[in-house]
């Protein structure tokens, strides 16, 4: 097991920067995810960890120590690929294995780990398998058991489960969460998919154009995110947002929206978010709901998703769990939000503290 | 009848006739030539006049068969066959590796190496033949001159030096064959494999003989077939540098010769008829060898 921690690493594929001083520390034993849309880098970051790609500068550290110029095999990681890699022209015990073979501990040692490693993942009916025999999660745990079999220091997951449906995505998402909480390994897991980010990660990176745009807790970057970027990609369904103006200590916005914040001296409001879940929806005009064109409802059993038309052209969802309205389409509707739930952003995309919004110690928490 | 009957009929019927030319056309260049190929090798008839013949058995066969030179020609083209594939396969699979990597103005390389297979066997012939020319050759001139030999040496008039000069001409110009089929191969390889392979600490020898040879073999296994077959029927080559010459005569040399010199088309045609059946078994245990006929990963 081992720490791992980037300093002021950047990577240039010609002239286009794909990782751009990134620094970050991860800790021994620490669940890390780096989430973010592709194109973000964070395949990249993944592979310079690995080394697999060298960094164009800066260093990479495993364990304490300097691995910049060490190759990918003496760093003591293992590397679970999108597709896999399983070698299509051996059967799965020897995929497990294969890496073994040129380790000189001999055959019954090497019986002795593929067997335990079967028997942890439950393949041990597969052994004789051919990859193409087998299913997308049995490929799965065989791609999981050939990283295991190294006893890695640290493990690199390259979107292990995109390639997998939607049931076995929960629950190889489980397997995974359940296989760090056994080996206690450093895990570091890339997807693009933010429920995943959500509900493994201890912390999250979230990156965008190959910056770091937010490091923490899932909590954390879903109750307090940094910037509209962070807090657009990280809940599902998405954050609604409107553009305000501020005039005169009051901020006005589509559908009526009125709200005086209070904001540090500076501060220069120019969007508004709201999530889903903090939204309700009323036939009644009530003091300070927003106005809007009731489109669409969803109804998904244990939820509900109604789509309303905010100013011109603005589609909020509003999300709840109780019985589903009868709005008829078309309908004026008038939504409900409360203060504390409110997220403003500047015009660079930075959140900004107001006076209503959950403190900090209460945002950790 | 149905309806579904009537449309899967139509289908039918449409099928045969989108097929029917292609029967025609394999029915006239390959199935009836053969016919009367073998038809004629059991006959006497002469080619000036191949309307009148009678029945001769098996006896064209039997000659054939008791002909030292036709033995001749069959070891020519056994040895000139074996020899010049497994060459061409070895420097087919080297040469496609280093292409495989990416290098600057790979694209221009690969175009290039293709040059000598593009040429009419013909034409690289006779270029190679001047080349090896024993008085006025470049190859004598630059050996010479380097001080390695002292004297020209006669390539094409040297019995002994025949054969390896016409396998060496044939490595020439088919290597790019090899190479193009190999290299297309190679790049059906995923990455990441590899990648998978770097991480593990497996050593790059380890990594040619337990990943890329066994995930390449299919594509060298068809490419030997394809090189071995068209070897064995090789003509040009030989004719052209050294026409009926023993030491380079190969079966279908043999069969020309009996054909079209001594115009005894029931001779001939028995011996065209061997030539067919001989690579016809070779092909069927070179199919078997490779388990081409199932399906391979």
């Amino acid at each position: 097991m081992a720490s791992v921690t980037l300093k002021n690493v950047s990577k240039h594929f010609g002239i286009y920067d794909v990782i751009q001083n990134v620094d970050l520390d991860i800790a021994d034993g620490e669940f890390m995810v780096f989430v973010g849309p592709s194109g973000c880098g964070k395949s990249t970051l993944l592979r310079l960890i690995a080394g697999l790609v060298p960094v164009s500068s800066g260093d990479v550290l495993i364990g304490g120590e300097k691995v910049t110029d060490v190759p990918a095999s003496k760093r003591g990681i293992s590397f679970v690929f999108q597709s896999y890699a399983l070698y299509p022209h051996m059967n799965v015990s020897r995929n497990i294995s294969f890496a073994l073979e040129t380790a000189r501990i001999g055959k019954a040692e090497i019986a002795k780990r593929v067997d335990a490693i079967a028997k942890m993942l439950k393949i041990g009916h597969l052994l004789e398998r051919r990859p193409r025999q087998l299913s997308g999660g049995q490929r799965q745990r065989v791609a999981i058991g050939r990283a295991l079999v190294a006893d890695p220091e640290v493990f690199l997951f390259d979107e292990p489960l995109s390639n997998l449906d939607a049931d076995l995505r929960t629950e190889m998402r489980f397997e995974i969460a359940k296989l760090h909480a056994n080996i206690k390994t450093t895990v570091i897991y890339v997807t693009h998919d933010q429920t995943e980010a959500m509900t493994l990660a201890d912390r999250i990176v979230v990156l965008n154009h190959g910056r770091i745009e937010q490091t923490g807790t899932p909590r954390e970057l879903y109750d307090r995110p940094s910037s509209r970027f962070v807090a657009s990609f990280l809940g599902s369904p998405k954050m609604n947002f409107a553009p305000v103006s501020m005039a005169g200590g009051r901020l006005a916005g589509p559908g009526g929206f009125s709200y005086a914040p209070v904001l540090a001296a500076a501060a220069a409001p120019s969007e508004i978010g709201l999530r889903p879940e903090a939204l309700a929806l009323s036939r009644a005009s009530a003091g300070g709901a927003i106005e809007g064109i009731f489109e669409r409802m969803e109804d998904l059993g244990h939820e509900y998703l109604c789509y309303v038309r905010v100013g011109d052209g603005l589609i909020w969802t509003i999300r709840g769990n109780d019985t589903p309205p009868d709005f008829l389409p078309g309908s004026t509707v008038h939504i409900l939000w409360r203060p504390q739930s409110l997220y403003l952003f500047d015009k660079e995309g930075a959140r900004l503290d107001h006076g209503s919004m959950k403190s900090a110690a209460e945002g950790a928490a | 009848m149905t309806p579904t009957d009537h449309a899967q009929r139509l289908q039918t019927r449409t099928a045969w006739l989108f097929v029917a030319p292609l029967l025609v056309i394999l029915f006239a260049v390959a199935i009836w030539p053969l016919a009367r190929t073998i038809f004629f090798a059991f006959t006497d008839a002469y080619l000036d006049d191949p309307a009148n013949y009678g029945f001769v058995g098996f006896s064209n066969f039997v000659t054939v068969w008791e002909d030292t030179i036709f033995w001749r020609a069959v070891s020519n083209t056994l040895i000139f066959t074996v020899v010049s594939v497994a060459i061409e396969t070895v420097l087919g699979l080297a040469i496609a590796l280093l292409l495989h990597r990416a290098f600057f103005g790979r694209g221009l390389v690969r175009a290039a190496i293709l040059v000598p297979w593009a040429m009419p066997m013909v034409v690289s012939t006779r270029i190679w033949d001047w080349m090896l020319n024993d008085q006025f050759g470049l190859i004598n001139r630059i050996l010479i001159d380097l001080g390695i030999i002292a004297k020209g040496i006669a390539w094409t008039a040297d019995p002994t030096l025949l054969l390896g000069v016409v396998i060496f001409i044939d490595v020439w110009v088919t290597t790019p064959f090899m190479v193009l089929l190999i290299l297309a191969g190679l790049q059906l390889i995923p990455e990441d494999l590899y990648e998978a392979a770097e991480i593990s600490g497996v050593p790059p020898w380890k990594c040619f003989w337990s990943i890329t040879l066994p995930l390449v073999a299919p594509a060298i296994g068809v490419a030997m077939l394809f090189r071995t077959l068209d070897a064995l029927r090789m003509f040009d080559l030989s004719y052209v540098l050294a026409a009926n010459n023993t030491n380079t005569m190969t079966m279908s040399i043999y069969a020309r010769d009996q054909l079209i010199s001594f115009q005894d088309l029931g001779v001939g045609s028995a011996a065209s008829t061997w030539v067919f059946l001989i690579i016809g078994f070779i092909a069927i245990l070179l199919v078997g060898l490779l388990r081409l006929d199932r399906s391979q990963h």
